[in-house]
């Protein structure tokens, strides 16, 4: 079998500024679409409330990794200096939540820290080094000076023709589908 | 009543003529996008200068002397550095704070201006907080290998040993481990994640495989998207406001290495603010001393601007004035707590055995820098670039005035010494800023100088109300 074979994905418009993606994307959210999204150089101010998406949900993950942090400091602590092998330091209790703090302080914020990195990149189902998109032949402009809406070919809305002229109407340039090969 | 008062207000108004509000654009030229991220990603995608393997080449053996200076101690013994009783400390504290001191601008650009919303951070703030990673790197190498026995030097984390001793907690140098440790952690962290977006440039760019993999790789599938960037604005931003706690922290612990002993000139609470405002101060001092050059080298007075350098040079000014006050008051207080001790300590920075090193320090950091009220001084760029070395070389002074004035000469005379370094102690130290710039000329051979999605997002062409 020496055929590669393809699949639909979506269908891509390109445009040139900010203001006529954020134009073009309230168009899109209007019509319905659901499975959608945005390609932009900068992140556009605004466009997640056209968009309809919610707050991003990365502070969980930075709570979840301060509390953590926080914890697994002052367990640290105790465990060392007053349960395992107790320290007389000055004739001082073994443990105390004040003595340490800068310890429980900075592990707070690393874990936090990773929290944040992490939940970063569990939210945006990264890594993953290939996707569809990518296909597009002018994909690489969208982190240069170009900015993109694709309609994926899921959406229950999507139809061929239709969408396409829709995206033209949109002041979409370039309207093209994109394929994902098979090998 | 307000009715009235509103129409006469009007009146005024009408009267006067307000002087328009003049907002210097943060990138010159009316330049476009395609402008930044060809000039950005050219500067690592096109041939390796002749200059750049030059100064590389010379960075390499500069920091080769650290590299002997270390060989030879591990050797031989902690003993080949000049420090010994009463100063114990001696120049490796001093390279220790000095180094980790210019790490702190870049976490302070990179976080706390953008907390403040400074847009004028975006074009410096990739190069700054490559300059805190390297410098907390070079700031390690010192506490590391005074340890002596340097092969033991992990018994400072919390980990099981033979000999079933843990850390002990009380101790502030315990606490300069997590400090410093997570310091260099969350900043690679921060300074990776604000690459990625800009890795999945060069990697779109690339047409040598090497590059597709080596950018692919550390880009991790960034796509561009409106959901990515969402995450990853709010990621940005909690980091921003993690690294702000942590950078005040870090040098707070830092100098309570000092200020929690018992000792006359270290036992005061004006320690850590005094301690933070100087790293913030030879911070900037660095970052100028880095970027001038490179703006130059690569033509980005578009990017790193006028007003880019006035900022720096009125930061600089701003703590190096902080800087001058807490010299001031812990002389005051000195007097004031009428306690004797406290009394000599200060006497004898200023008047004492270390004389020479105390009036470095002022010229440096306190006279030099106020030189930055003049708008033609900030103007003449090679004069800031020189009075940028001379920030980083009065606050190494400030910290050896600190470390060696008080362990030199404590409470009883008879236990007074003097203090000089061995030339392992000198090639050690010089080796470091060979270490530091092997590192950022890799920086600026193979990764983005500037942050491009940050520098676009202050540009007008961001706004999605105006036409373009």
């Amino acid at each position: 079998m020496s055929d590669i074979m393809d699949i639909k994905y979506a269908a891509a418009a390109t445009f040139s500024s900010a203001k006529e993606l954020y134009d073009a994307a309230g168009k899109v959210k209007e019509k319905g679409y659901s499975n959608w999204e945005c390609f932009s150089p900068i992140p556009v101010h605004g466009l997640d409330a056209q968009m309809g998406y919610a707050r991003s949900k990365v502070p969980r993950f930075t709570l979840a990794g301060g509390v953590t942090g926080f914890f697994t400091g002052m367990l640290i602590v105790w465990f060392m200096n007053e349960f395992d092998y107790p320290l007389i330091v000055g004739g001082k209790p073994y443990f105390s939540p004040i003595y340490p703090f800068p310890v429980f302080y900075e592990l707070t914020i690393l874990f936090a820290a990773f929290g944040t990195l992490f939940g970063m990149f569990f939210l945006n189902r990264l890594p993953r080094h290939n996707h569809p998109v990518f296909e597009h032949p002018d994909f690489g402009r969208t982190g240069d000076d170009k900015f993109m809406i694709v309609i994926e070919v899921e959406d229950p809305k999507y139809d061929d023709e239709e969408t396409v002229s829709f995206l033209q109407e949109v002041g979409g340039q370039s309207v093209q589908i994109i394929r994902e090969p098979i090998v | 009543m307000s009715e009235v008062k509103e129409v006469e207000e009007h009146e005024i108004l009408k009267k006067v003529d307000p002087a328009p509000w003049k907002d210097v654009p943060l990138v010159l030229n009316n330049r476009d996008y395609k402008w930044v991220t060809d000039k950005v990603c050219g500067i690592v995608e096109s041939k390796t200068p002749t200059w750049w393997w030059w100064c590389f080449i010379t960075a390499l053996c500069i920091a080769s002397f650290t590299g002997m200076g270390l060989v030879y101690l591990v050797s031989t013994g902690v003993g080949v550095w000049g420090n010994n009783n009463p100063v114990n400390w001696g120049w490796a504290i001093v390279n220790f704070v000095f180094w980790i001191g210019i790490g702190h601008a870049g976490t302070l650009i990179s976080a706390v201006l953008c907390l403040l919303k400074q847009k004028w951070r975006t074009s410096i703030n990739r190069a700054s907080e490559a300059m805190t990673v390297f410098a907390v790197l070079c700031a390690g190498i010192f506490p590391l290998f005074h340890v002596g026995r340097v092969w033991f030097a992990w018994w400072l984390f919390p980990i099981p040993n033979a000999n079933a001793i843990w850390p002990q907690f009380r101790s502030p140098l315990e606490w300069d481990v997590f400090a410093v440790s997570t310091y260099a952690t969350v900043s690679i962290l921060f300074w990776y994640m604000g690459m990625i977006p800009d890795m999945a440039v060069l990697r779109d760019r690339a047409t040598e495989t090497w590059r597709k993999y080596f950018y692919g790789f550390f880009a991790m599938g960034w796509r561009n998207a409106n959901n990515h960037w969402r995450n990853f604005e709010m990621a940005y931003l909690l980091l921003a406001g993690l690294s702000t706690p942590l950078v005040l922290s870090v040098h707070t612990i830092v100098s309570f290495d000092f200020a929690v002993a018992n000792l006359p000139g270290w036992h005061t609470t004006i320690f850590p603010p005094y301690f933070v405002a100087g790293a913030i101060f030879s911070g900037f001092g660095m970052v100028l001393t880095l970027l001038l050059p490179v703006r130059a080298v690569f033509g980005l007075r578009d990017l790193i601007t006028q007003k880019h350098i006035d900022n720096m040079c009125m930061i600089t000014l701003a703590t190096g004035s902080l800087v001058g006050y807490a010299y001031a008051m812990e002389f005051f207080i000195a007097w004031y707590g009428a306690n004797s001790y406290e009394g000599f300590a200060f006497i004898n920075r200023a008047f004492g055995n270390y004389w020479w090193s105390y009036w470095i320090m002022v010229s440096c950091n306190v006279i030099c820098p106020q030189l930055f009220w003049f708008k033609k001084i900030r103007q003449n760029t090679p004069l800031v670039w020189i009075i940028s070395i001379f920030v980083n070389v009065g606050m190494w002074f400030e910290r050896f005035v600190i470390a060696n004035t008080t362990l030199s000469r404590d409470f009883l005379p008879s236990s007074w010494g003097y203090y000089s370094p061995t030339v392992v102690d000198i090639f050690t130290f010089f080796g470091t800023f060979g270490f530091f710039s092997v590192l950022f000329l890799l920086f600026l051979r193979f990764l983005p100088l500037m942050p491009m999605c940050e520098v676009k997002s202050v540009m007008p062409q961001a706004d999605p109300h105006a036409d373009h």
